[in-house]
This record gives structure tokens, sequence and C-alpha cells, in this order.
């Protein structure tokens, strides 16, 4: 059993709600849950049996009578004897009662020293984080059960003795949590601001950071709760607790002594110990969910990534012509949103003729990546995307199978991403992601595939292609990266090139070359091109025809040349003056759709 | 990658020899009479006063740690104070023991908990639900409940394995495997709950990274996508917790080694804590501790193996 103390989801957490927010629905939220009521209502029977227990019973749960041994359940023991002839019901809610104040003990232990301690080591960092973090690294690497066996070797048995110092063991999960959120929410510019304002930093302290500790606190408090009764019990079972009490684990123990007559012995306290620590853990998760929002809506969609993207409705429409190389016909490409489906391509038709560049423009959000994604079958699986049809050299790619379409990807059509770095696979070397996928479609061997992979990155214009292709991509620069993806886009040959604003995150001076590569690559190869873009310069330099987006549909389609000269759409224009370079920006651009 | 292994040893030694000594001094400062809890209350002062001389408990704290170190040094952990046997035979008899549950244990966890994890992050649907349950079962459950569990069912009921005992490997090795099932699998179900659990988000995180779309464009099979690229970048998240559930599975394998009545160092330190043993205990810390410092270096190792900037650096 260990605690998760993952910094990242604790500062999200913090991160996402609004402290008053928070107090006021938190338990209105938290009984919209079935799991939370039932943990809730369990554990507030567990309180009151541990509290009332007197009032229960009328049995002792340690005096034994040896007559009366093994009992069966009748009128004087509602659940039967044990071994020695202690009442196991009086044994039960008396055990409560010990599970519970030892669980409390660590709680309250690991909270005084944790949260403290995290606090201040996350909002002053400086020597106390550094003495305080390798403490609390020191005692994580110790069993914590060894610890505890350490200390009893000491006093004896001891079970409040022992929780106590388990709250200690323990505290560096509190400590390390509370720290991480604190480092997350003090990079916040709020904190900035309000110590600029003259805030003093207590005051900033309860103000502003320790609300955001608050919720992953209270979700870690539940687990801790626990793992408290865990240990302890385990504690309890290996004969360490305290003599002369009722324990769950020392029920535990006196089954387990009993295992060949009595087996049934060790149903009730092992059905206790489940129950109450599996209520925490439906606690803690509920409370995360009503803190923080379940993530599980987003983590679904991530996950179908990887299947190939979701619905696509057919239509039959009039054939194309025969030098068309790619022929959309009504795109149309939507999300799942709160209010219903949010369509982010709204019916957009392009053509691109073989050997033809064409570039397609539009601000962020316009929906020109979507198309361009659309039509490599990349879409986020989110996404559902309809087409009257995605026509490619004969095929209409809407109603291929994932299989069939995965035979076309990086061999007949190839993409060029947008951010370099991100784009290689960082475990792997930069010649081994040349080589497999010409291995994959053109079936070459090992040699034949580094041969060629070593041709095409001289080709791309690297100076040193035996190193860069021993290279992993931490070693290789940006403009390198791109040259890299460029050479493996084209390393199959496409008929069909598609590149997503390949040169947005190089520098001035490589943009241009890397456009001159892809342009020199086009004539040589015939490809035909779509080139996603948000810049004019770059439409300029290379394409043929440009199609301007906005807000998901195509305003104008025309060459460049006479869209330079002659922009029809008062959209276009906007774009084109507001892109020139030298003259000063009119008036801001309106924000239209401009929110993704 | 040598100036980080190396960083590693020391910082691995350091903590073996902080934990050592604060270990000592804890158990120093006791408040009972050691000799006098040894002899019981028959003893007579003169008695208590021999017993004292013998365990070196007559001389200073100090004195008695440099002893102690300096021993510790040449391979001596001291003796028993109950058995008067030496605490390095003890703790030597043990470790296989404890190590043939803890070791099988984390391979098991590796290999289930990779598949689950994989599994349950790519396809969802029943599966993946299966894992959430399981994250929270083996958190609720405590392994020793399991194992006592398996034993009524799999020994007492059903006798198709042994409820106690253990055969060593070298004696009889089908008969060590059948003394390990059922302890290393109830030791295995919380690792796997963890284990999995961040597999399953590692591999989440991966399959939403740019380049894994880029793999794609590439039209490269989706195996090899999953299983060579995707897994790859998620395993050393997953490495780094497998590695932190040596040192929960330790804890564990202390109770689990009484439910089958394994001698194993848990049972030794068992037996430690309730007779008061302290030269017992302080072998045990130390030995626990450097199997700790050990594994975290293993994984280190593989980290870097795994992480090309680390290992290139």
């Amino acid at each position: 059993m260990s605690l998760p103390t993952d910094p990242t989801t604790a500062a999200t957490l913090g991160h996402a709600i609004d402290p008053e927010v928070r107090r006021a629905g938190l338990v209105k939220r938290l009984v919209r849950i079935p799991t939370a009521v039932v943990a809730l209502v369990w554990l507030v029977v567990v309180v009151a049996a541990a509290v009332l227990a007197p009032l229960l019973t009328s049995q002792s749960p340690t005096a034994s009578d040896i007559l009366d041994a093994l009992a069966p359940r009748g009128p004087g023991h509602p659940l039967g004897t044990d071994g020695v002839g202690r009442d196991v019901w009086a044994q039960l809610i008396y055990g409560a009662r010990t599970s519970l104040v030892g669980a409390l003990i660590v709680v309250i232990v690991s909270l005084v020293v944790g949260l403290p301690a995290g606090l201040i080591a996350g909002y002053f960092r400086g020597r106390f984080d550094g003495i305080s973090t390798w403490i609390a690294s020191l005692l994580m690497a110790q069993p914590a059960i060894i610890i505890l066996l350490v200390v009893l070797t000491q006093v004896g048995r001891n079970t409040a003795l022992a929780m106590f110092v388990f709250g200690f063991v323990i505290a560096p999960g509190v400590f390390r949590l509370v720290r991480a959120s604190v480092i997350a929410v003090r990079e916040e510019l709020f904190v900035d601001a309000a110590r600029v304002s003259g805030l003093t930093d207590p005051r900033l302290i309860r103000r502003h950071i320790l609300p955001v500790v608050v919720a992953p606190t209270v979700i870690q408090m539940s687990q801790i709760f626990g793992i408290a009764i865990v240990v302890q019990a385990g504690l309890e079972f290996l004969g360490l607790g305290s003599a002369n009490q009722a324990s769950w684990g020392g029920m535990l123990n006196d089954a387990f002594q009993a295992i060949y007559t009595a087996p049934r012995l060790l149903v009730w306290p092992a059905l206790a110990i489940i129950l109450t620590v599996t209520a925490c853990a439906l606690l803690g998760n509920a409370l995360r969910d009503a803190l923080g929002g379940a993530p599980a809506a987003r983590r679904r969609r991530r996950r179908k990534e990887l299947s190939d993207t979701g619905s696509v409705t057919v239509s039959t429409s009039p054939d194309v012509a025969d030098d068309v190389a790619l022929q959309i016909d009504s795109l149309v490409v939507s999300y799942p949103g709160a209010a219903g489906d949010r369509e982010v391509v709204h019916g957009v038709s392009l053509a691109i003729r073989r050997g033809e560049v064409l570039g397609l423009v539009g601000e962020s959000g316009s929906g020109k990546s979507q198309t361009a994604f659309s039509v490599l079958g990349l879409l986020p699986g989110a996404a559902s995307m309809s087409a009257d049809r995605i026509q490619f050299h004969g095929e209409d790619l809407t109603t291929l199978s994932g299989a069939a379409m995965n035979r076309l990807r990086g061999r007949r059509i190839g993409y060029i991403p947008q951010e370099p770095m991100s784009n290689l696979d960082p475990s792997f070397r930069v010649g081994s992601q040349l080589v497999d996928p010409m291995r994959h479609h053109l079936g070459l061997s090992r040699k034949d595939a580094r041969a060629e992979a070593l041709r095409l990155l001289e080709r791309v214009g690297i100076r040193d292609p035996e190193r860069v292709f021993d290279a992993y991509p931490h070693q290789i620069s940006g403009g390198m990266a791109q040259r890299v993806l460029i050479a493996g886009a084209v390393s199959c040959n496409p008929e069909l090139l598609i590149a997503d604003e390949p040169t947005t995150a190089l520098d001035v001076t490589v943009q241009a070359e890397v456009l001159d590569l892809i342009r020199e690559l086009q004539a040589e190869r015939e490809m035909a091109v779509l080139l996603v873009t948000h810049n004019f310069g770059v439409v300029a330099d290379i394409c043929d025809t440009v199609a301007v987006m906005r807000d998901g549909r195509i305003v104008e389609v025309a060459s460049a040349d006479d869209l330079f000269s002659d922009p029809q759409d008062a959209y276009t224009r906007m774009l084109l003056e507001s892109s020139v370079e030298g003259a000063p920006a009119r008036k801001p651009l309106p924000v239209i759709g401009a929110t993704r | 990658m040598f100036t980080f292994l190396l960083r590693r040893i020391a910082s691995g030694v350091a903590l073996v020899f902080v934990t050592a000594t604060v270990t000592f001094f804890l158990t120093a400062m006791t408040g009972s009479d050691p000799a006098r809890r040894i002899l019981g209350p028959t003893a007579t002062l003169d008695e208590v006063a021999a017993k004292q001389a013998e365990l070196g408990l007559d001389q200073s704290v100090l004195q008695r740690y440099l002893d102690w170190l300096g021993g510790v040094l040449h391979g001596d952990l001291s003796t028993s104070w109950f058995t008067n046997e030496p605490v390095t035979t003890l703790v030597w008899a043990a470790l296989p023991i404890t190590l043939s549950l803890v070791v099988s244990a984390i391979v098991l966890t590796a290999v289930i908990s990779v598949v689950l994890g994989v599994v349950s992050a790519v396809r969802g649907g029943w599966l993946d639900n299966a894992v959430q349950v399981l994250s929270i079962v083996g958190f609720a459950i405590p392994s020793f409940l399991v194992g006592l569990l398996l034993s009524v069912v799999f020994a007492v009921q059903l006798g198709i394995l042994p409820a106690i005992g253990y055969t060593p490997f070298s004696v009889d090795p089908v008969g060590w495997l059948t003394s390990i099932t059922l302890p290393a699998v109830a030791l295995t179900v919380g690792a796997v709950a963890t284990v999995s659990t961040q597999t399953r988000g590692s591999m989440i995180e991966v399959l939403g990274q740019d380049y894994v779309r880029t793999l794609r464009s590439r039209g490269l099979p989706t195996r090899s996508i999953l299983l060579k690229h995707a897994l790859r970048n998620a395993a050393p998240a997953s490495l780094t917790v497998l590695s932190l559930q040596f040192i929960a599975l330790i804890s564990g394998a202390v109770v689990i080694e009484k439910v089958f009545g394994l001698n194993g160092i848990g049972q030794l330190a068992t037996s430690a804590a309730s007779q008061g043993d302290v030269p017992l205990i302080l072998g045990v810390v130390l030995l626990v501790v450097t199997l700790v410092v050990l594994v975290n270096l293993l994984a280190d190792l593989l980290l870097g193996w795994l992480n090309p900037k680390v290992r290139i650096a």
C-alpha cells in the first residue's frame, strides 16, 4: 500500500476550484455521488458503533470464558464467541474504537507535521526546503512497518504510540503534496500581484495559498485514514498491539490461531477492515470528483485517439476530374461539448491538382488544421467527421477501413507537423524513426533502408547525415529536427504532402530554407501539397493557389497572384492588410472563433 | 551516466549510514533496562550488572556506537540478546526467504501491471473499469488479509498448496514454487493496483503526445506504435512506481510471513520487536535499508538506460 502524492494532480486540483464555490457546494456535490453517500453512511455507522459501544453490548470485549469458547451465534452472543470465549460482537465494536482512535492519531500527527512543513518549504524555499525535502525522502525510503518495529522493540506493545510514530512516518507524503501544491500556486501571477499590493506573507499564505492546499490535503487525509487502519491491523495481527485491548487486527490474530477449527472467525474483523478502508478510498475518490471535476471525459477522448477516427457518413456525388489529387466535398468536423456537439468545420470543399501547392490560410481556430487532419484520418478520437467525399486519386478515403487508411498514410500521403521537437519520439534514434516506415511500406532491408535514410538526410540539407542518423532527438536543433521530419514525410515518395504550419516554430532564417526545401522536393517529385499556414509570407513564397478559411468556412479561393493583387473577400483583405510587412496594422483583428 | 551513477551510489551509502546511525541512537535511548528484561524479575542486582557488562551496556552510548559501527564495517552485526547467535547468521538465513517472496511479487507485478495498464489505456471498456475497481480493492484489502483468504481457500479448504513453511530452491525447486506461490500472490494484488493504475495513466498521456500522431501519420502498424514507442516512453514512470513498491512490499512481507509461517526477515523483526532484541532489529534495519538502496540503484540504472538524455550525458 502506498500513498499517492502526485504533485501534478494535486496542483491542478487546487487550481481548478474557487475556494468560495468549493466550500458552499462541496456537501451538495458529494451527496450527489452515490458511492460517496454509501461510504459516508458506513463511516457514520462505524463511528456510532465505536462511540456507543457500551450501549450496544453488555459484554466485555476482553473477558474470556473458556467454558464458553467458540460458542455459536445466540441470544447472549449475537456473533458467537472466539477461541477463548470472548464475545465477538463486543470485540468488533470496541475494536472499532481502537481502530478509529489510532487512525485519528495518525491523521492529526501527519497533518500537524506535514502541513506547516510543506507550506514553509513550498512558500519560502531556501535551506528549510532543502533539509526538509531530504528528511522526507530519507523517511520515504524506509519500509513503514520496519520503523514501527524498531520503536516497539524499545517500548513494547503500545498501539497508540505506534500510531503516533506512524503519523511521522507518513507525514512526508503530506509534506510533499502540500509543498508541490504551494509551489504550483506560488508561480501563479496573482500571488505576485498580491505581494506587490503589500500583502504580508502570513496573510498571503492564509488568503491565497492555504485555500489551494486544502482540497488535495483533505483527499489525502481520507486515504491516510484508511492506510492507518490497515497498518494498525497489521501490527495487531503480528501480536504487537496493546495488550488487553480489543482490536480488529487482534481479532484476526486470534482467528488465525484457530484457522483450522473456526475459520469463520476471520469473517467479521476482515469485513470490518475491508469495508471501512474501502469507504475511505471511495470517499477520497468522491472528494476528488466533487472538488476537481472528474477528468474522466478528457481521458476517454485521448484514449480513443488510437482507434480510428469516429463516425463517418458517406454519400455519393459527381466524379472528380482526372488531374485532381485530392478533392474534399462538404467536410464537417464537430466535437462533443457540454451543450451538445460543437461544429468547428462547416462543410468545407477543396480541390488540389497533381503537383499543385495549395495554401490553406486562416487565423488559429479557423478549422484549417482540423481539415488537414481529416484527410489524414488523424483527428482526435472525440471528433466526429463527415464528408460527401474525400477523394484521393480515385479512392474515397471516407470509405476506407482503418487498416486501409494506415496503408495510405506515410506511403502515399506524407505529413509534416508544426512543432519539430515534440514530433520525434525522444526515446528512439533519428535513424530508426526514418528507417522503420521505409522498411514497413517499401519492404527495404535494414541495410538498404539505412542507405536510403542517409541519402534523404543529405537531400534535406543535413551536413553530417551519419551523425544525425545516430543521434537522439534531444541532440539535434529544431531546424534539423524539422528537416528530419520532412525527410520522413517524403521518404516513401508520397503523392500528397500535408504540411501543418511547417515553419511556424522555426527561426526566421531557418524558415526560408525549409520552405525552399519543401518547394524543391515538391517540384522534384511532383507532389500535391496541402500547406496549412497563417502566414501570407509563406503563401507568397511557395503556394500556387490559396484558400482562405474563417470560422470553419472557406471564404475565398484564388490563385496566389490574384489573391495578393485583387482580394475579393473583405476578410481576406483584412488579413492581408494586417500582415503586410512594415505597415502598421490599422486595427486589431476582430476575434472570431479564436478561442482554441 | 558514470558520474550520475557515482552520485547515486554516494547518496545510497549516505542513506544507509544515516539510517543506521539514527536507528542506533533511537534504540539506545531506552527507558527500560534490557538486562533486567532478559533475565526476568527474579534475577539479582549482581546478575543484572554482570549481564549489562556482558552486553556492553555499562559503556557510554558513543563507545557502543563506535564498537557497533566498527563491527558492521567488518561484517559483524553483533549477537542477538536472546538467542546468543550472531545476527549475521540469523539475517543470512532469513534473507533468501524474504527475497524469494518480494522478488517474485515484483516480477509478477511488473508483468501483470504492464498488460493491464496498456490494455485498459488503449481499449477502455470493461477491463478499464476492472482496473479502476482493482485500484480501490488493492488499496482497501491489506495484503495479509488477501493472504489469510488465500490460505483458507487454497491451503486449508482445498489443500492444493502448503499453508505454512518454506522449501529452499536448492532443495526442491517445485517445492520452493509451491511454498511461495500464495504469499507472493497475496503481496502482488496491492502492488498491481498501484502500478497498473500508473501504467494506464502514463500510457494515456504518452498516446496524446504529438510524436505518436506523427508516428501514426507514417502509417506504422498500431501494434508497433503501442508496444514499441508508447510503452517505451511510458515505462520510466511505471518503473519509478515499481521501485517504490519494493519498499511497500517489504512492509507487506513482514506481516505475510507470519500468515504463511515463513521465517524470513519479517519474522526476525517481529520477534526482535516483541522481545526487545536491539542488536537483531539493528541488523534487520541495516539489511533492509541496504536492499532498498540497491533496488533504487538498479531502478536508476534501468531508468538511465530507458532515457537517452541520461544515458548519453
